[in-house]
C-alpha cells in the first residue's frame, strides 16, 4: 500500500508538474463524535458499557486546469477505544486528465456503481471502510487506472486495480465488534494483496432511463468469515461479477433495480429493486417528503439482505439550514423478529458548522441471523463536523 | 315578439361573445409575438460561464451567502443545458447539479454528491421545489421557451418611467408550481423587469425583479440582480451575477454525466 501511495505520489508531482500552475484549493472538514450505546455489553473485553467517542480530519486539496485535475484527499480518525477504528487512509490521490470525448486517471480514488439506497450491490471497486460508518456508505481508497470514452452508443469505462485493501473491521476493544477476536486475512490468491484487478462498465441513458452493466474479476471486496472456537479469519476469495443497474423516470417515480451474479467461492444471484417517489411541497410548505421501498432478495440463505424489505421516508425541510430527516426500516420477511431500523437527521449552524445525528436499532431472535450479533448494539451518535 | 326579442337578445349574445373571442385571439396572437421577441432577443450567445452569489433572507431578516457557478449552452429548438456548481455552504461545496432542459418534456436533471462520488437522478416532474433552499423554484432557473405557456397580451404601460408590454403568460403544463405569471417586458430589448407569479390557488405568491441590466456580444441583454420576495412567507432571495463571459466554447460533452463528475 505504501509503496504504492508513493509511485501515485511521484506520477501526481510529475503531472502536476507539466500542467500549468494554477494555484492548489483546499477545504476539508473537522469532526467530533460520540455514540452512545442503549445496552452494556458483558463481554471479558475492553468494550464501553455506554459510551465511545473519537474525533475525525479529512482534508482535501485540488488543482484545476483545462484539460485536468488533480485531487489529494487524506483521512484520519481517533477513537476512545478501539485500535482499529484508529485509522488513517489515502483516500485520493488522483490525477485526472481529458480530451475530447476521453478521460484517463491515475492514482487512490473511489468510484461508485448503482442506484439502490438500501444495499450497494453491484459496487465493488472500493473496499468498505466499516469501521468509519456503520452504514456500510464510507470506502477506502483504491489504487487504479482508469479510462473512460463517452460515446454517442453509451459511455466505457475500463479500470486496472492494482492492490487489493483489506476491509477494516471493528476490534473487541470497541463496540459493534465481531463475537471473538479477529485474526490476520487469509487469501485464495497466493498474490495476496498484490493482485492486479481488472473491471469494465458501459452506461447509458436513454431518454428517462440510465442503464449500467458492469463486469469484475479479481478479489472478492467481501471476506468469507471462518469461525474457530476463539477467533475469526477474514478469507478472501477471488471473484467475477456480472452486474446490471437500470433506473428509470416515470413521472414522480424513480424506478430502481440492481442485480448481481457472482462467482466466488460460491455462486450466487442477488437483486435489489424498488422505487423513490416524492411529494414536492407537502402541507402547503416548501417541504417535500420522499417514499422509498426496496425489496431485496439474495440466493444465500445466511446472507443479510436474503428477503428483506427496506421501508424509508426522507423529509428534507428545504430550508436555509438544510435540515433533513431520513427513517427507514429493513424487515426481514422470513422473520419477523429481525429488523434493523435507522434514523438520520442533519442540518447547518452556520456556514461551516454542520450536526448530525444517526441512530440505529436492531432486533433479531435467530443465532444463525447476521443481524443477531447486532441485537445488543443499539446506539446513537451525534457527530458536530467544522467545514473550512 | 317574444320570439323576436328572444332571437335577437341571442344574436346579441353570439355577437359579443364572438367579439370577445376575436379580441381574446388577438391578445394572444400579440402576446405570442411580443414572447418570440423576447426569445429571439435572448439567443445566439452560443454558451456561458457565470459566477454567482445567492442570499437567503428569512422573515426575522437572518442572511445566508451561498456561492455558486454556472455553465450554460445555448440549444436550437430545445431547452438549453446547464451545469451548477456549489461553492458554499462549505458542506455542500463540490456538488453539482446537471440540467438538459426541454420545451415540453420534464427536463432531465441529475446531481453530483461528492463525498459518495455518486449520481443522482431526480424525478423533475414536480419542479415547484425550491432551489438550494432559497425562493427560487427549480422551473424558474429552467430556460425560457415558447412552448412553455400560452399567451396573453394585456397592455401597453410604465414601470418605474420605462415604457413595458405586461404579458400575462399562463404555464401549459400541470405540474407548474404556478397558474399563472404577469411579466412586464422592457419594450427596449424584449427582456423581463419584473414577474409575478401566481401560486395554485391564483393568489399571489412571489415577484421577482430583474435589475442592473447589461449588454453583452452586441446584443444579449442579461439581469445582473435578479430579486425574488415572497410575498406570502416574507423570505426573499438575490441572486447576483458577479461574472459573466459568452462564447467561451463550451461543447456538447461538456455537459454530461462524465463532466458532472469531474465538475469542480
Amino acid at each position: 500500500m505504501k509503496h504504492t501511495a508513493l509511485c501515485s505520489a511521484a506520477v501526481l508531482l510529475a503531472f502536476s508538474h507539466w500542467a500549468d500552475a494554477e494555484p492548489w484549493q483546499q477545504s476539508g472538514e473537522i469532526q467530533v463524535q460520540q455514540r452512545v450505546f442503549g445496552h452494556s455489553v458483558d463481554r471479558a473485553n475492553d468494550a464501553p458499557a455506554h459510551w465511545q467517542g473519537s474525533a475525525m480530519v479529512e482534508p482535501h486539496w485540488h488543482q484545476v486546469n483545462d484539460t485536468s485535475l488533480t485531487s489529494i484527499k487524506l483521512f484520519a480518525r481517533i477513537d476512545s477505544h478501539d485500535k482499529e477504528r484508529t485509522h488513517w487512509d489515502i483516500r485520493e490521490l488522483s490525477y485526472l486528465t481529458y480530451w475530447d470525448d476521453y478521460e484517463f486517471k491515475i492514482g487512490i480514488d473511489k468510484v461508485f456503481w448503482g442506484v439502490t439506497e438500501s444495499q450497494h450491490l453491484v459496487d465493488v471497486i472500493n473496499q468498505t471502510d466499516s469501521v468509519e460508518g456503520f452504514d456500510g456508505e464510507d470506502k477506502l481508497g483504491q489504487p487504479m487506472a482508469q479510462f473512460k470514452a463517452v460515446k454517442d452508443i453509451g459511455t466505457f469505462d475500463l479500470w486496472l486495480l492494482p492492490y487489493f485493501r483489506e476491509r477494516t473491521l471493528p476490534s473487541s476493544e470497541g463496540r459493534l465488534a465481531l463475537p471473538a477476536p479477529v485474526l490476520d486475512a487469509k487469501y485464495e490468491s497466493s498474490s495476496e494483496q498484490r493482485t492486479l484487478d481488472f473491471a469494465m462498465r458501459y452506461s447509458h441513458t436513454i431518454e428517462d432511463w440510465d442503464i449500467g452493466l458492469s463486469y469484475f474479476d479479481g478479489t472478492n471486496r467481501d471476506p468469507y468469515l471462518l469461525y474457530s472456537s476463539e477467533s475469526i479469519t477474514p478469507f478472501y476469495a477471488q471473484m467475477w461479477q456480472l452486474g446490471a443497474d437500470i433506473q428509470g423516470v416515470l413521472g414522480d417515480w424513480l424506478i430502481k433495480f440492481e442485480a448481481i451474479h457472482r462467482d466466488s467461492l460460491e455462486t450466487h444471484f442477488a437483486m435489489t429493486t424498488g422505487f423513490e417517489y416524492t411529494q414536492v411541497g407537502i402541507f402547503d410548505t416548501v417541504m417535500d417528503l420522499g417514499w422509498i421501498a426496496e425489496y431485496s432478495f439474495d440466493e444465500r440463505d445466511n446472507a443479510p439482505n436474503q428477503n428483506d424489505l427496506f421501508v424509508g421516508w426522507r423529509i428534507a425541510l428545504n430550508d436555509m439550514d438544510g435540515y433533513e430527516v431520513l427513517f427507514g426500516v429493513n424487515q426481514d420477511l422470513d422473520s419477523h423478529r429481525a429488523f434493523s431500523a435507522k434514523l438520520e437527521a442533519s442540518g447547518r449552524l452556520s456556514d461551516s458548522w454542520k450536526w448530525q445525528l444517526d441512530a440505529w436499532a436492531f432486533a433479531s431472535d435467530q443465532p444463525s441471523s447476521p443481524l443477531y450479533i447486532l441485537k445488543d448494539e443499539d446506539f446513537i451518535e451525534v457527530s458536530l463536523t467544522y467545514y473550512f | 315578439m317574444k320570439i323576436i326579442f328572444k332571437t335577437a337578445l341571442a344574436a346579441g349574445l353570439v355577437a359579443v361573445s364572438l367579439l370577445n373571442s376575436t379580441i381574446v385571439l388577438a391578445d394572444q396572437d400579440k402576446g405570442l409575438e411580443l414572447a418570440k421577441l423576447r426569445k429571439q432577443a435572448d439567443s445566439g450567445w452560443q454558451d456561458s460561464q457565470a459566477s454567482l452569489t445567492m442570499e437567503l433572507k428569512n422573515a426575522a431578516g437572518d442572511t445566508s451567502l451561498r456561492k455558486l457557478r454556472i455553465k450554460s449552452l445555448e440549444i436550437d429548438n430545445d431547452g438549453d443545458k446547464g451545469l451548477t456548481i456549489f461553492d458554499t455552504p462549505r458542506d455542500v461545496k463540490g456538488t453539482a447539479f446537471l440540467n438538459h432542459s426541454h420545451a415540453v418534456e420534464p427536463d432531465d436533471q441529475w446531481l453530483y454528491l461528492p463525498a459518495l462520488k455518486r449520481v443522482k437522478r431526480i424525478a423533475s416532474r414536480n419542479k415547484s421545489g425550491p432551489f438550494m433552499g432559497s425562493e427560487f423554484a427549480y422551473e424558474d432557473l429552467s430556460s425560457f421557451e415558447l412552448e412553455k405557456y400560452t399567451f396573453h397580451f394585456i397592455e401597453e404601460t410604465m414601470l418605474d418611467n420605462q415604457p413595458v408590454y405586461l404579458l400575462e403568460q399562463v404555464p401549459v403544463d400541470r405540474y407548474s408550481g404556478y397558474t399563472k405569471q404577469r411579466v412586464w417586458l422592457a419594450k427596449t430589448h424584449y427582456q423581463p423587469l419584473k414577474v409575478e407569479y401566481y401560486d395554485r390557488k391564483n393568489t399571489l405568491l412571489k415577484t421577482l425583479e430583474l435589475q442592473d441590466y447589461q449588454q453583452y456580444l452586441d446584443k444579449i441583454w442579461r439581469a445582473n440582480k435578479l430579486v425574488m420576495n415572497n410575498v406570502q412567507t416574507q423570505k426573499a432571495t438575490t441572486l447576483t451575477t458577479t461574472e459573466l463571459v459568452f462564447k467561451t466554447g463550451l461543447r456538447g460533452n461538456d455537459f454530461n454525466k462524465a463532466s458532472l463528475k469531474r465538475a469542480r
